[in-house]
């Protein structure tokens, strides 16, 4: 899993079945220093996050089981909403 | 299995069901110096009672991480799974 922040939405008409009713957003990966840390991408939304948010995503093959019982066309999913990091200088 | 550090903690409420409970914390990898960053930092459920500064090995699969949890296969992946007291390796 990583940390990420929600920075856009995306509408797309046309698409997997699986997909249909699922909120699709433009994610910007993050560091433990909330800096961006690579390309940004497309996920799903399995808990409810919105625009700004900082929540934390997970990728590959384990995002197609964020919602129960079925399989999403996805290889990244939103998991949690993050509320608060907690880090400590120089920990590094 | 991946060696980093335990750089921080996450506090969410709102999370996927399978989290619930969960300590949550931040692993940035290491390098074969085991001092300097090296990739993306990872979000990992810690199982072992890990602690921000400490060394950690972290397994990345999602196999792997439901059958350390006990919990069926969903959307988790990282599972802190150790806390390293050294490392010895040839130059």
């Amino acid at each position: 899993m990583r940390l990420g922040i929600v920075t856009g939405k995306i509408w797309a008409t046309r698409k997997d079945a699986s997909l249909d009713g699922i909120k699709l957003y433009v994610l910007q990966p993050l560091d433990y220093l909330l800096a961006p840390q690579g390309s940004s991408l497309i996920a799903i939304d399995a808990i409810g996050a919105g625009e700004g948010d900082t929540v934390f995503w997970v990728g590959g093959g384990d995002a197609t089981l964020a919602f129960d019982g079925r399989t999403i066309a996805s290889d990244a999913s939103i998991v949690g909403i993050v509320d608060s990091v907690h880090t400590e200088p120089d920990v590094m | 299995m991946v060696i980093g550090r335990v750089v921080g903690n996450i506090v969410a409420t709102i999370k996927h069901e399978l989290y619930q409970g969960s300590k949550i914390l931040l692993v940035q990898p290491l390098a074969t110096d085991r001092k300097t960053a090296m990739g993306n930092t990872m979000v990992a459920v810690d199982t072992v009672g890990a602690g921000i500064g400490e060394m950690v090995m972290v397994a990345t699969e999602g196999k792997a991480a439901s059958e350390i949890i006990g919990v069926p296969r969903g959307p988790i992946r990282s599972i802190i799974v150790g806390i390293l007291d050294g490392v010895s390796q040839q130059s």
